[in-house]
């Protein structure tokens, strides 16, 4: 009953009658608000990396972003999300497979600890890699024997990396699946079907917008991650360099054009995704919850 | 083999595999490495690790993280709810580059908030240079970290909020005009308290990432230690200068203090479904 009503709430909402909804002013008031609370703290930054970016023109910007590091960063970027993004992927599938088409104990737990990623600081997801394969970490003296650097190298950025990008797609996967149930599949069962078939045939298609969307957010925070790839990453420039990395060092030796320049780069990949979000929701029609 | 899986649902394949490459990849890249933190804190004999999370400058790194995220959690709360209202209530142009916009914090990496801020909170910048004749300084101070964490938090408090107030039973509200409510007093007694799980689920989802978050925060913080020092900058601070112990130690303060957020918002969010549910 009520969900042929939830649908379009909000246009049902937008024409109810007058007593039900505040007068004029009121209503002005607080879209005045919501606009100036918006435009102080989401989207003035937003504006002030552009101008920043090119305050000292053109050529600085193109040079910025052009110049052999800067370049290099880009590409471990790349990497990085390259190997994260496919992992996570993959195991987004798994865990929400296992979680929504079958019955077991435990399953709220298993929920918990996939989210545990998202409760810990980026700083201690970078310490605990350091703590296993830094120099004093556990398996640090074993690695070192055998000539194998992961800490300060390109090995530690990717750990990281998957690390706080676990549950993106588990997380997009899991309600969605959830709600769908399992008739779809069983149906293809009993016609004889066979696993990969059913997935391939009937899952997939059913969640392709949600795994678009979870794809999309685990690639956004997998090219963005400051805090743990900062730990484990030793700041070596031209070779353990992510963007982020690279914006920072610019900044705090006080080039700020040209820091600008690389961070504009990334606003680019945040206004993407967002366009993707929207278009997934203009195909499925509805609201997705996120974080 | 067949009959090991669960009743009903042992027509589908794949329970084995699924479930148990997920609790192999969790156990791996999650749940190994986190032990570490506590392995490594038991070197330590309790006294130095009393001392070391006790002492002043690590305290006031917990203070100043805590604080600011408990304001920011607050003002997200408020605002959050008025720009979640806005969009489910009312019909006005922009309101699809409002709902984009809310989720901008969510796709935009840490690093570039944390320097955009700053560029305009900094005493130079747009607005600091307003505030600064006025002797208001933001940048620099606990208010600069506040105004990051609030940008961080600002989805968590709009998303949680939305949906509950989307789905909200809008007969309840005729009745208590009908009884001859007026607005304000059917927002405070009606409306409001459906909200409240909502909201304090917000708020705390805003509140635990505010705690452990630093690429937004280094930048416009200053970092200077007692006052404007984080805690997660501080365990960064002791990796640089190689006291691999005292930087888990904090760790471990911290990560403790996660993981009793994440039980009381699963706590909250299961409730919230119990709810959602029975209505």
């Amino acid at each position: 009953m009520a969900g042929a009503i939830t649908v379009h709430a909000s246009d049902e909402a937008a024409r109810r009658p007058k007593p039900i909804t505040e007068s004029g002013p009121v209503k002005w008031i607080l879209i005045g608000i919501a606009f100036l609370f918006l435009g102080l703290v989401v989207l003035l930054p937003l504006a002030s990396v552009f101008v920043e970016a090119f305050k000292k023109g053109a050529d600085v910007y193109i040079d910025s972003i052009t110049e052999p590091d800067a370049l290099s960063a880009l590409k471990l970027t790349l990497l990085v999300a390259v190997i994260a993004v496919p992992v996570n992927t993959v195991f987004g599938i798994a865990a929400a497979w296992a979680i929504s088409k079958f019955r077991f104990r435990g399953k709220n737990i298993l929920i918990t600890l996939i989210d545990l990623p998202f409760a810990v600081s980026p700083v201690i997801s970078g310490l605990i890699y350091v703590l296993l394969f830094g120099a004093q970490g556990f398996l640090g003296p074993w690695l070192d024997e055998r000539g194998i650097q992961i800490i300060f190298a390109v090995p530690g950025i990717v750990l990281a990396t998957v690390f706080v990008t676990v549950p993106f797609v588990a997380r997009e996967l899991i309600p969605l699946m959830q709600a769908q149930g399992v008739q779809e599949e069983e149906a293809a069962a009993s016609l004889g079907a066979k696993g990969w078939q059913i997935f391939w045939r009937v899952t997939v298609p059913n969640i392709k917008w949600g795994l678009l969307y979870g794809v999309i957010l685990c690639n956004a925070r997998a090219m963005g991650e400051f805090g743990a790839v900062s730990v484990v990453s030793g700041h070596i420039r031209g070779e353990t360099n992510t963007l982020p990395l690279h914006v920072e060092i610019l900044y705090n030796e006080y080039q700020f054009s040209a820091s600008f320049a690389v961070a504009s780069l990334l606003v680019m990949l945040a206004v993407v995704t967002l366009v993707v979000k929207s278009i997934v929701e203009w195909k499925t029609g509805r609201q997705r919850p996120i974080g | 083999m067949k009959g090991s899986k669960p009743r009903n649902r042992n027509v589908l394949p794949g329970f084995g595999l699924s479930l148990g490459f997920t609790l192999f990849y969790l156990s791996l890249i999650v749940l190994i490495p986190l032990v570490a933190v506590f392995f490594r804190t038991a070197e330590l004999s309790w006294p130095e690790f009393w001392s070391t999370v006790t002492s002043a400058r690590v305290l006031a790194s917990y203070r100043v993280s805590f604080v600011t995220a408990f304001a920011a959690g607050l003002v997200n709360a408020v605002f959050g709810l008025i720009i979640a209202w806005v969009l489910v209530r009312y019909r006005f142009p922009g309101k699809k580059l409002v709902d984009s916009l809310v989720d901008l914090p969510f796709a935009l990496p840490t690093a570039v908030a944390g320097i955009a801020l700053t560029a305009i909170y900094a005493p130079n910048g747009w607005i600091g240079s307003l505030l600064e004749p006025l002797g208001v300084k933001i940048a620099y101070s606990p208010v600069g970290i506040t105004i990051a964490l609030i940008f961080i938090g600002l989805p968590f408090v709009v998303r949680t909020v939305q949906p509950v107030l989307q789905d909200l039973d809008q007969e309840t509200e005729e009745a208590a005009v009908m009884l001859g409510a007026y607005r304000l007093r059917t927002f405070r007694k009606v409306i409001l308290p459906e909200l409240t799980p909502a909201l304090v689920t917000g708020f705390a989802l805003a509140f635990a990432r505010g705690i452990g978050e630093y690429g937004s925060v280094v930048f416009i913080s200053g970092n200077m230690p007692m006052k404007t020092e984080i805690a997660p900058l501080l365990i960064m601070t002791k990796l640089e200068q190689y006291d691999y112990a005292g930087a888990t130690a904090i760790a471990l303060v911290m990560l403790v203090v996660s993981f009793l957020m994440l039980l009381v918002i699963n706590v909250l969010q299961w409730r919230m479904n119990r709810r959602a549910v029975a209505d």
